[in-house]
């Protein structure tokens, strides 16, 4: 490695990927600098976890490389692997074992034989503090991904995959979940989450990839997203308009006249433009462009 | 927006980039071996009732029910053991034949089919670790079992080892290749009716045509030539010269048979997990 910094936590370069009949990944490129909170987004079967696996070494790709930390998955796999951690999607455990030992073993896994201080600390975050010594078996749904999620941190790897962290787990427990993780992100590890809450992904995710059918149909920053859908709707109710917003007028309903604006602004403008006029605002509603607006429109389009 | 994520909890750029695990040096079975042996043997012994303590009684009930069936009337080795003494060997031999093989293949089935393989393929553990691991660990399962049916057996029928090495050879190289045929079970069948198939119509038939039971030169001439095709009956044979310092062929021979089987097998096994067949997509 030239320079830890400068290395790029993940780095994918023209992954294809194919199952029999399905074309999964399409030369799919994707770099995801140390340090970013990046989500990757899209409808079921757009390639999000085929791509995970590949960066996990779960799935071999067809062409392309994929990198972690500098280390590629296939020639380097051993680093590649100390440098990732992933929590699966889907619901797993082993039944032998109770919640430390499966922690205390995973951590073994990847040479962490002193760990139990981590471990007490990932138990305390995941609040499975009082479930230490119960066997994964007495768990609920919740509990079990939380520990899903401490198996993947458990050997402290810089890179972080999370695919749909938070399913089946209760409102107040993905709170805590997000501050646990948020907190690593604070730290410098880099997370990678793939989510069906998409507030969630704008909440927090400083960039974006939205996956379509094994490619990749937007990448930029989660701003830079939400102001490509032109900022905020205005539903304003008024006796007329003025003449220069007429043709702007989108929809008419029950007296209300709709307008989308680029920004803040632009709203502004409009106001200024009803005092000029002397038409009084009776009643006036705001929104705001959403990552979801985004994902839907961003999908669609490509659909169409 | 119904966010359980509030402004406040916007994240900040990160300031640090956290430190990349830098290349390490890698022995041939490092720690991911250690961990993956330890957790298949606690796997085991966690249900030692089932794994251990049940194959025991079960030989144990073997043991009195056919040597008292068989006592004065079987004749093996021309009389120069009795059947009780010449049954005990073979009892212990199967013992560890068949719990080495349902050890490996069960995890690994049992993991397979409740998706929880995905623990050990994530992390940076080779194929030979993988390999070593849980051919290991069936070795100690078939060993403690066998040590079970030996000590369970003494106050009946007190059995003295005569050459240890045989014993120890043919204990150890039994349970490696039963643990690796295990393995390319457990990795073949995508359902625990595959692993039926492999336990009632391969290691069942061969087990009891083996000579567990009888010398095969009381067998009919055809009968005694087909055993010659069974590896099964080498590795009892050979472990039974441990014992007496009898058997039916050279316990060389047997070694030699067991030491190619062990190759054999070793090879298949580590194809499997080296070109992650029926493991990663």
């Amino acid at each position: 490695m030239i320079s830890a910094s400068t290395v790029p936590a993940v780095d994918l370069v023209d992954v294809s990927k194919s199952f029999p009949g399905v074309r999964a990944l399409n030369n799919v490129s994707l770099r995801v600098e140390q340090g970013e909170f990046f989500a990757l987004l899209g409808p079921n079967g757009a390639g999000k976890t085929t791509l995970i696996s590949i960066l996990a070494g779960l799935t071999r790709a067809d062409s392309g490389t994929a990198k972690i930390m500098g280390f590629d998955t296939i020639s380097d796999y051993r680093d590649a692997r100390r440098n990732l951690g992933v929590v699966p999607q889907e619901l797993v455990f082993d039944p032998f074992f109770t919640v430390r030992e499966t922690l205390a073993i995973q951590a073994k896994y990847y040479g962490v034989t002193k760990a139990d201080a981590w471990i007490d600390e990932i138990l305390h975050h995941l609040d499975l503090t009082e479930k230490a010594n119960a066997n994964m078996r007495a768990l609920s749904g919740g509990m079990k991904r939380r520990v899903l999620v401490g198996q993947a941190l458990v050997h402290k790897p810089p890179v972080i995959v999370l695919d749909e962290p938070t399913a089946g787990v209760d409102v107040e427990l993905r709170q805590n979940l997000w501050t646990f993780i948020k907190r690593l992100n604070r730290e410098g590890s880099t997370i990678i989450l793939t989510t069906h809450y998409i507030e969630e992904a704008e909440a927090m995710c400083t960039r974006v990839a939205m996956l379509k059918k094994g490619e990749v149909v937007a990448l930029d920053t989660t701003a830079n997203l939400l102001r490509g859908m032109a900022g905020i709707t205005v539903q304003v109710s008024a006796a007329s308009l003025p003449a220069s917003w007429q043709q702007r007028a989108e929809t008419q309903a029950s007296g209300a006249v709709g307008f989308t604006l680029s920004g803040y602004a632009e709203l502004e403008s409009m106001l200024a433009a009803f005092r000029d006029a002397n038409i009084v605002i009776k009643e006036m509603k705001l929104g705001e462009a959403d990552l979801e607006q985004a994902f839907l429109r961003l999908t669609s389009k490509e659909a169409a | 927006m119904n966010s359980v994520v509030t402004e406040a909890d916007q994240v900040d750029a990160p300031k640090v980039v956290a430190t990349p695990i830098p290349r390490q040096p890698s022995p041939i079975l490092g720690p991911g071996f250690q961990a993956l042996f330890y957790k298949e043997c606690l796997r085991f012994w966690k249900v030692a009732a089932q794994t251990v303590v049940a194959p025991v009684v079960t030989t144990l009930l073997y043991l009195l029910i056919f040597s008292h069936v068989l006592q004065g009337t079987a004749k093996v080795f021309d009389g120069r053991v009795s059947y009780g003494e010449f049954l005990i060997p073979g009892l212990i031999m199967m013992a560890v034949l068949q719990n080495a093989f349902a050890n490996s293949s069960s995890s690994l089935i049992q993991s397979k089919m409740m998706r929880s393989l995905i623990f050990i393929l994530l992390p940076p553990i080779t194929s030979l670790e993988i390999f070593c691991a849980y051919v290991g660990g069936s070795m100690v399962r078939g060993l403690c079992v066998g040590l079970g049916v030996w000590l369970i057996t003494l106050p009946f029928i007190p059995a003295s080892v005569l050459h240890p090495f045989w014993v120890i050879a043919f204990a150890a190289g039994g349970s490696a290749i039963m643990g690796t045929l295990g393995l390319i079970a457990g990795i073949w069948s995508e359902k625990f009716d595959h692993l039926a198939l492999f336990q009632n119509f391969i290691i069942m038939p061969l087990t009891f045509l083996s000579g567990v039971f009888y010398s095969i030169h009381s067998l009919p001439a055809f009968w005694q030539g087909l055993s010659h095709f069974n590896p099964f009956f080498y590795m009892i044979d050979g472990f039974r010269f441990g014992f007496f310092g009898l058997s039916d062929v050279s316990p060389w021979l047997s070694l030699s048979v067991v030491m190619f089987f062990v190759v054999l097998l070793s090879i298949v096994a580590m194809r499997m997990l080296a070109t992650g067949y029926k493991l990663r997509q």
